[in-house]
């Protein structure tokens, strides 16, 4: 290396070009961080961006900007850069300390913005005696020196100015370091080797392969588990890039207990998990109750409480079939597990034990709507829609419902289905109602009576009777298939279109006038099951059951479920979602921040002044030149020197 | 000591300098933090404790170093102790107790704040453009009334959210609505020093400027979002830490907001040449300085609140530091000062491009404060819009 490069190198490193640019530049990248949303799942990015510029990004790192090789490379650099200015300036800083400059030359001082010359009767001694009382007032320290002039006094305060340059600067390179060796730059380095690789699929714990699992000796990590109650653990996640890692951890972590406790709201105050640490390493189990805030900390580990969600609770399920007149079956289904249902699979995401609402009515503030779950039934060819029901029966204007929300996609909002709950707040008599519409025997059977009650039919022949029996029938099945809507469809398919408007009409008239007969005789054969006496007039209950169940009927294809659940028992079992982390490179990061913090307001608030006092004998006494200098809050220091000047300028004799 | 020179100086130490009435504001304080100790002992951990104690000793050094605080404080003490009394332990009084409704519950002490925050600013421009000097000390004794008002209505707030239950109860800093008013109250009392240390009145009226808009922001959000209600914590907030975290952000955001709008009367006083106006408006040195010191005061506060938020994100979400958006941008916000300050000391830079410069940096931090909860998600869980 030819003798001059290093020295060229070392200004380019520690200039402050350099610095700037890059302070500008992280700031620029941490912009495009927040902008770019960080570490989502990458089809997210391909439906957002499109396949083109989701590559153009990929390559750039984007998605994890803050670990990205180009990123790190410039945060490296910021503390190559600091560091380099901290070595050169150092020395500086430190003679600066100690020199009061007391060698200065008069015509430097007299170049100075604040001076100001004057002369008084005092002699040398007296005048220093009294300058030295009236520095050490104002906080300077000074030293004086025989110059060839005279004798010249330099003063100084706010080294702290100096130092904190050093501290705050020195605090940086310290943070950036510890911080480095928490971040996974260490994972980084051992993919680029081709020593791990990301896990992307969803596998148990037991499937994914080594070069995905990380050892329990790594020393720096930040890791995800849930674990159910009285449940353990000695395993955790670590999210990276579109996928996980499995991190082994030298300990088991076992779940005694969950509590989470409520506001009236509904809304979660407090979580807390009463854990049991076992390892090798600890002479017996460590047992603690951690809550937010207030995280575990042991042997370099810390274990928070992160979050809380359902692990697995057993749910008691009457299935109720809708697509066909089956009898209702029981199930229990575990949430976050798949469990056969006929041709379906069904897939609980969770389950509420509760839902707090605002009431609608105001009268109390909050209404609790019991329990619920979640869940998705799946076809055979993969597609499903995903519901969400309550367990108990929910009081709309008076009458209660059963209700189930439909969704096709996850980004869409629940389409309520209500169903409504007979006199014990059951769905018997509603589904007792559906089944008998769904059960082409019994409904060929009422359509019959009901052709052969009416007016005309009274008089017809059978054959016209079992004409208008079929069609009500074929009615009565277009609107259990597909509602209102699917026999409007059939009406204007069935009407040329120049007559439509007048003739749909008088159709749909005609039609709902016969469907709404049999609707009901159905209906009546099912109070008639229940015993109810159906030749006194009806219940105001019933009848407006039979709408809102008509209600029900006319909506259950949007509902497209091949079975209603009714959640009957419930044991609710609760999971814990802790964090575990091994983080050294706090041990460096919370000093530095101390450091830090000393620093600038060192830098700030102990801003280094000096003042120069050249005294001068002369045959009536003293010639003086008062000079100062400050870097920085000249306004301050302009009253300071002119309060200084002041005083050393009061006559001599009318002294305190 | 006979034989010496008669000491021309005297030099009375920092204590010895100290008034009576410097005495009597230290005893009070300290009474004041006893008291709160006594009654609310149940309620605090002993991290808390200290935040008190050292709260109590910051307010005396206040108090001493700017003694117009003494008179302030105590009257904020007054009018929240006031209000609390008559609160008693019903919630309900606020509708029925005349002082509560019309004063001091802290709906209504608010709603006193915003109104007098923009008659100030009205007075302040009719100081600007009248130059009356009376004009300018009803603009100021405005100002004081307002932060004054505002400061008790967090105050009781405080006791509010208590008296709607035990476990909701916190420091009213916890929302967007809450810390906006903080913002105001702090900007309010950075400029007032300035006012006051630095003869600058003619400043007020585009400092004002931008308390009024945050005013403007609260009513909105008050009337429009109704987000004027307390409502519980979640978990990750209930911490001590947020009763140093959030208070020391706003000591930032307020002072470069305050820098900002002396960038901007740098820049117009810059631009013209010649008018009254222009004249009674504080000279460049002045402002140029001025706006380092509001900067550096910030970019100090702003550190050590960043460092705080790290320390208290180290305990409750498991690491220091993890790339959240707002995190991010408090990054983002650190390091633009930090440059500012840099191009300042080191390449002594400083006139027009600087003004200029701490305008923008308003607008970066701006963007930390409101436009991350706005259009970004994460972790700070301060109520998106
Ligand atoms: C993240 C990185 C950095 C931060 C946050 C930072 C922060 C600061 C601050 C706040 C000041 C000014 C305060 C004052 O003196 O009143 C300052 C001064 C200074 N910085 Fe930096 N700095 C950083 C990196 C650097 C680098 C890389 C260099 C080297 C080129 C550097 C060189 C200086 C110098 C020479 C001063 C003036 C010191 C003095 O006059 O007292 N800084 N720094």
């Amino acid at each position: 290396m030819p003798q001059s490069t290093f020295p060229i190198l070392l200004r380019f490193l520690g200039s402050m070009n350099l610095a700037i640019t890059l302070l500008v530049a992280i700031a620029v990248a941490a912009v495009i961080g927040t902008v770019v949303q960080q570490n989502q799942p990458y089809p997210d990015y391909v439906l957002k961006f499109g396949p083109f510029w989701f590559e153009v990004f990929k390559s750039l790192d984007l998605y994890n900007v803050y670990s990205s090789a180009w990123f790190l490379s410039i945060l490296g650099f910021l503390v190559l850069s600091t560091s380099v200015c901290v070595y050169r300036n150092l020395p500086h800083v430190l003679r600066d300390l100690n020199d009061y400059r007391e060698h200065s030359q008069r015509s430097a001082l007299s170049r100075l913005p604040h001076q100001h010359t004057f002369a008084n009767e005092l002699d040398t001694q007296a005048n220093l005696a009294r300058i030295a009382a009236l520095l050490q007032r104002h906080h300077y320290r000074f030293r004086h020196n025989d110059a060839q002039t005279g004798l010249l006094i330099a003063a100084k305060k706010g080294s702290g100015g100096r130092l904190g340059y050093i501290f705050s600067h020195v605090a940086i390179i310290v943070i950036c370091v510890g911080g480095l060796m928490d971040g996974n730059l260490p994972l980084k380095i051992a993919e680029w080797r081709g020593e791990i690789a990301v896990e992307t699929r969803r596998i148990p714990a037991g499937e994914i392969p080594p070069i995905s699992t990380l050892s329990a000796e790594n020393s720096s990590f930040r890791a995800n588990i849930d674990i159910a109650e009285g449940g353990q653990s000695n395993l955790a996640f670590i999210d990276y890039k579109d996928g996980y890692l499995l991190q082994k951890l030298p300990f088991t972590l076992q779940v005694d207990d969950f509590r989470i406790e409520h506001y009236p709201s509904g809304q979660p105050k407090s979580f807390e998990s009463d854990l049991t640490v076992i390892a090798p390493s600890l002479p017996r189990p460590l047992k603690q109750t951690i809550s937010v805030n207030h995280p575990l900390t042991f042997k370099g580990y810390t274990i928070y409480q992160n979050s809380f969600g359902d692990g697995g609770s057993k749910l008691h399920l009457r299935t109720w079939p809708l697509y066909s007149a089956a009898n209702p079956g029981r199930l229990t289904a575990t949430v976050k597990q798949f469990t056969q249902l006929d041709d379906h699979q069904l897939e609980i995401s969770d389950f509420r034990p509760f839902n707090v609402n605002p009431d609608p009515s105001g009268e109390k503030k909050f209404i609790n709507l019991g329990p619920s779950f979640q869940y998705k039934l799946r076809q055979a060819d993969g597609t499903a829609n995903e519901y969400l029901t309550y367990m108990q029966p929910i009081e709309q204007e008076g009458r209660w419902f059963y209700l189930s929300g439909m969704r096709g996609k996850v980004s869409e909002q629940f389409n309520y289905w209500f169903l409504p709950a007979d006199r014990e707040k059951r769905p018997a008599r509603f589904m007792a109602f559906y089944h008998s519409l769904r059960n082409p025997e019994i409904l060929h059977a009422i359509a019959m009576q009901t052709a052969a009650s009416s007016d005309s039919g009274k008089q017809s022949s059978n054959d016209d009777r079992q004409k208008v029996a079929r069609f009500m029938q074929s009615l009565a099945e277009q609107f259990i298939e597909g509602g209102q809507e699917k026999i409007t469809a059939m009406l204007e398919q069935s009407v040329a279109p120049e007559k439509r408007p007048e003739a749909s009409a008088v159709y749909s008239a005609v039609y709902s006038a016969v469907l709404q007969r049999l609707l009901k005789n159905v209906y009546l054969q099912v109070l008639r099951q229940e015993r109810i006496d159906v030749n006194q007039p009806m219940s105001d209950f019933d009848s407006q059951f039979l709408l809102d169940a008509l209600a029900a009927v006319n909506l259950a294809h949007v509902y497209a479920a091949p079975v209603f659940l009714e959640l009957e028992s419930f044991q609710h079992i609760e999971a814990t979602g802790l964090q575990i982390t091994r983080s050294p490179g706090q041990w460096l990061v919370f000093p530095g921040c101390l450091l830090l913090v000393l620093g600038v307001f060192c830098m700030f608030y102990l801003p280094q002044r000096r003042l120069w006092i050249l005294l001068e004998n002369t045959a009536s006494g003293s010639v003086l030149l008062l000079a100062g200098s400050a870097q920085r809050n000249r306004y301050d220091f302009d009253r300071e020197f002119e309060l200084i000047k002041q005083q050393l300028t009061q006559p001599t004799t009318s002294v305190l | 000591m006979d034989n010496t020179l008669p000491q021309p100086f005297p030099q009375p130490s920092y204590l010895q300098a100290r008034s009576a009435y410097d005495w009597l504001w230290a005893a009070l304080v300290l009474m004041g933090a006893g008291h709160a100790f006594s009654q609310y002992q149940a309620l605090m951990d002993a991290y808390e404790v200290g935040i008190l104690l050292v709260s109590a000793l910051f307010l005396i050094w206040l108090g001493w170093s700017w003694p117009v605080l003494k008179n302030f404080s105590l009257c904020v003490a007054s009018f929240s102790l006031w209000a609390i009394s008559v609160y008693g332990g019903d919630l309900s009084r606020a509708e029925n107790a005349f002082i509560l409704k019309y004063l001091f519950s802290s709906q209504s002490a608010i709603m006193w704040m915003s109104a007098l925050y923009v008659m100030a600013t009205l007075a302040y421009f009719g100081f600007l453009l009248s130059g009356r000097e009376f004009i300018g000390n009803v603009a100021s004794a405005l100002t004081w009334s307002a932060t004054a008002m505002g400061l008790t209505g967090l105050m009781v707030r405080w006791r509010e959210s208590y008296l709607l239950g035990a476990d909701i109860g916190h420091i009213p800093v916890s929302n967007l609505y809450e810390v906006f008013i903080l913002f105001a109250i702090i900007t309010a009392l950075l400029y007032l020093h300035y006012e006051q240390h630095y003869q600058t009145r003619s400043l007020g009226a585009f400092v004002l400027l931008v308390i009024s808009a945050a005013v403007g922001f609260l009513l909105w959000y008050t009337f429009d979002r109704h987000a004027d209600g307390i409502q519980p914590l979640v978990p990750a907030l209930n911490s001590y830490w947020m009763k140093i975290h959030v208070p020391a952000n706003f000591v930032g955001y307020g002072a470069f907001s305050l820098a900002a709008m002396i960038g901007l009367v740098f820049v117009l006083k810059s631009r013209a040449h010649q008018g009254l106006l222009l004249a009674r408006l504080p000279d460049l040195a002045l402002l140029d300085d001025l706006i380092y010191k509001a900067i550096a005061l910030g970019f100090a506060f702003f550190t050590l609140a960043t460092i705080l938020g790290a320390l208290w994100a180290a305990e409750a979400w498991g690491g220091y530091w993890s790339w959240d958006p707002k995190e991010t941008w408090a990054l983002i916000v650190w390091l633009n000062y930090a440059a500012w300050l840099h191009m300042r000391l080191t390449k002594g830079w400083s006139g027009k491009p600087m003004a200029w410069w701490a305008i923008i940096g308003f607008f970066v931090t701006l963007f930390a404060f409101l436009g991350v909860n706005m259009f970004l998600s994460g972790l700070h869980s301060y109520g998106e819009l």
